[in-house]
């Protein structure tokens, strides 16, 4: 091989492993961290695993909402108009969290089937569904039909 | 009528934009001097128009005619002036309004500021800046104009603006960004001109550059200021949330940055150019892919706009057009353009190379962490979301791998450096730098720290090594003035850039790393403790703003007893929307500041209140706005503009 090729041939190399290195971490780090969604259902019918960090998403029951005395914990029901999950969270709430509202709730299930939320995301528009709550709501209504 | 005259002049802009995106292009194709010295006038003729149309929406608002659509869904006649005129670019239409009106802004300037272009190189970009903004005002005028009427029966008031949009970082934040986006069209166009004639040499790189880092400083600027308007605004103190809008404007600017590094080379050593033409496409197809992300609401984003299906399709056949046509042009004419020259494994080409590898990887990493939901969802593999862990994961250390190239860079030179030099060079930074990296955590925390270590180290490494590189530059000379003056501010300018990351990064590593917080049910006079300052909550009491009404509290912060500052955060009721606010309080300083946040009321006037402490936050964005300023600065060379006069003269 001429010096020439020699390079190119390192170079060439260089880039596949690199890539390919990088496209293994990229890879690796996605399915580390993607949070599943689910819906209320889903997880009143146990589909979603325990302990593992995933996003839940519903409106919050009308009466529901309950708030400790002397602390931040609130406790709260999400619905997606057929089955309700419970969700317990310590902080504060974001400014749009009302009941009636949708939001999306990120955390653990727990051993009692209580969702444990580390955040509560609610969106900054009092008629926002989360796209993935309108979508499930779309397809309950269709199969009411 | 003013509103109609708005829509007219939008159409009469299209239609010099049709002509200006076909006539100059042709007459420069065929050689036909009369058609090609059509593109100037045509460019401030299509301004003209833009502007006009800008101005009668603004018109509108300032005179509250909410018998036009979009002023009745984003204003009211109790909005404060200064954000009737700001809530012109709160919703989409009035902000791709704004969009096209500074794409039109960069198209006149070109046609101004280009007295050293041939005049068939200048039409080429002004034509193809002409055929972006016939894709734009088509789409403003088909699907989202911002004129059409609620008539015959109009609202009495208008539904108001968004009250987090109700601030001074939203009057700015928007059009610097734009100017950010909109400009890097101007380095797509000169790159699609350059493939269009066959003439990519150091000249061209030379008119292409300066374009290229202002739009890239004003991106820059843009970003820091959304940062910096989140982190007050949103009242959870974070800067940075992976958000998908946010990395839609992150990945544009972190290609924009490879491109003027690469365009840096192209112009003095006349190699990378295939990769710099690829770099100014992807560059401006990512500011394209931002704006489709944001507007066509195909993601769960914080603060994504209200979203229309129609809107996204036509963005997205932008973007296909776009990028397949760019690629299709870079496939059949790249392959003609040469290399120059040669370099070797340590040479400033070589590390220059290697941080632009890494800037295009960490803008795939973030283009791939917010497009996989979207592709995950459409392979009907279900609903998920990608947190800042992966973004956190892969954007942190390649950042540290590319900042240690960094301060290599500074001691090799072009062509190639030896080894022994680098060492002898650098040697003295890497001890400094390690050194205070590993002292600075027991200073300033309570022991060692590795991330800090690290994060210190790094950050010390670009600001030791751009200082020995600088003192560098007067051993030869004997004045140190004289030498001061000699320098082109092209350099200052790099150097302030390259100082600015450091800045950032050590802002970065403090303020994640000694940050505290504490989310805490107050009743009046209770104090909580954090980070040795005492907050003392002394209650509420009702206050009314103009288009609001608020509960201020009071909230006095002392240290060892001594008190530092009074806070009133607050939480506001809108009166429109009857949307709740929450208005944080800051006492902000150089080395930390004091973040209060009101949450919701509790029972017997107690409140649930967040109190943070954020050490070095300012730095982050003070950090962000040098590299910015020295983007601005490299365009004062003065070879910019010797070489248009001479350029000049060489024509006439």
């Amino acid at each position: 091989m001429t010096p020439k090729r020699k390079k190119r041939l390192i170079i060439i190399l260089s880039i596949v492993l690199g890539s390919s290195l990088i496209v293994g971490l990229v890879m690796y780090s996605l399915n580390q961290n993607i949070n599943l969604f689910y819906s209320a259902s889903q997880i009143a019918n146990g589909e979603a695993p325990v302990g593992t960090r995933i996003r839940v998403g519903g409106m919050v029951v009308d009466g529901s909402v309950k708030r400790a005395s002397d602390s931040l914990r609130v406790s709260f029901a999400l619905t997606d108009y057929e089955k309700q999950v419970n969700v317990v969270f310590t902080g504060i709430l974001p400014d749009l969290f009302r009941e009636g509202q949708g939001i999306i709730a990120q955390g653990k299930m727990d051993e009692n089937g209580i969702f444990q939320a580390i955040e509560v995301l609610a969106k900054h528009d009092e008629n926002y569904m989360p796209p993935e709550i309108a979508e499930t709501m779309k397809a309950k209504q269709e199969a009411m039909k | 009528m003013i509103p109609e005259l708005g829509e007219f002049a939008l159409i009469l802009a299209l239609g010099f934009s049709v002509i200006l995106a076909i006539v100059p292009l042709y007459g420069a194709a065929s050689l036909k001097t009369l058609w090609m010295e059509y593109a100037k006038p045509l460019a401030k003729a299509q301004f003209t128009f833009m502007l006009i149309s800008f101005i009668c929406l603004g018109y509108a608002f300032a005179q509250d005619d909410f018998s036009v659509q979009y002023v009745a869904n984003h204003s009211n006649s109790q909005l404060p002036m200064q954000f009737k005129i700001s809530a012109v670019w709160g919703g989409h239409e009035g902000s791709l309004l704004l969009w096209a009106l500074i794409l039109s802004g960069w198209t006149l300037a070109v046609s101004l500021f280009s007295k050293g272009l041939p005049l068939d190189m200048l039409a080429r970009v002004l034509g193809v800046m002409g055929i972006i903004a016939t894709g734009f005002i088509s789409f403003l005028l088909w699907t989202s104009s911002p004129f059409l009427r609620y008539l015959p029966r109009y609202p009495t008031d208008g539904a108001d603006l968004n009250p987090l949009l109700q601030d001074f970082g939203l009057i700015v934040h928007p059009p610097l960004l734009y100017m950010g986006y909109v400009g890097f069209s101007v380095a797509f166009a000169f790159a699609i001109a350059a493939l269009l004639s066959g003439r990519l040499d150091a000249a061209w790189a030379r008119w292409s550059r300066p374009w290229t880092n202002i739009a890239w400083a004003f991106l820059g600027a843009g970003i820091t200021l959304g940062s910096w308007w989140a982190y007050y605004e949103l009242g959870w103190g974070g800067w940075w949330f992976w958000d998908p809008v946010e990395n839609a404007s992150l990945m544009p600017w972190l290609v924009g940055t490879a491109l003027m590094h690469s365009l840096a080379v192209t112009e003095k050593r006349g190699v990378f150019k295939s990769w710099t033409l690829l770099l100014a496409i992807f560059a401006f197809s990512l500011s394209l892919l931002g704006t489709f992300l944001v507007r066509s609401g195909v993601l769960t984003s914080v603060h994504a706009f209200a979203s229309d299906p129609e809107r996204g399709f036509f963005i997205l056949v932008l973007l296909v057009l776009t990028i397949g046509g760019s690629l299709t042009l870079y496939a059949f004419k790249a392959p003609n353009v040469k290399s120059e020259s040669s370099f070797g494994w340590l040479s400033r080409e070589m590390l220059l190379l290697v941080n632009n590898v890494f800037l295009v990887v960490m803008a795939v990493t973030v283009l791939l962490g917010t497009l996989y939901p979207l592709l995950i969802d459409a392979l009907g593999a279900g609903k998920i979301s990608v947190g800042p862990p992966y973004f956190n994961a892969l954007f942190v250390p390649i950042m540290g791998l590319m900042v240690i190239c960094l301060g290599l860079s500074t001691a090799a030179r072009w062509r190639d450096t030896s080894i022994e030099n680098v060492k002898q060079q650098l040697m003295l930074p890497a001890m400094a730098s390690l050194a205070i990296g590993v002292i600075f955590p027991f200073i300033y925390g309570d022991g060692f720290n590795i991330r800090v270590f690290i994060g210190m180290s790094l950050s010390l490494w670009i600001i030791t090594t751009v200082a020995q590189e600088f003192k560098g530059k007067f051993r030869t000379s004997s004045s140190v003035v004289g030498k001061l003056k000699q320098l082109s501010p092209s350099y200052y300018g790099m150097m302030l850039a390259h100082i600015g990351v450091a800045v950032t990064a050590i802002g970065i590593t403090l303020v994640s790393i000694y940050s505290e917080e504490r989310d805490m049910r107050l009743a009046p006079g209770e104090v909580i403790e954090l980070a040795d300052y005492q907050f003392k909550f002394l209650g509420t009491k009702p206050v009314k703003g103009a288009n609001y009404v608020a509960d201020q509290a009071t909230i006095e912060i002392s240290l060892d007893g001594e008190k530092v500052v009074s806070l009133h955060p607050e939480k506001r009721r809108y009166n429109v929307k009857r949307s709740m606010m929450t208005e944080a309080a800051i006492d902000p300083g150089l080395f930390r500041d004091l973040y209060v946040a009101l949450g919701e009321p509790l029972a017997d006037g107690a409140w649930a209140v967040r109190v943070h402490y954020k050490p070095y936050v300012r730095w982050l964005w003070l950090g962000g706005l040098l590299m910015a300023l020295g983007g601005i600065l490299t365009v004062f060379d003065r070879r910019y503009r010797k070489n248009a006069k001479q350029q000049g003269v060489a024509h006439a």
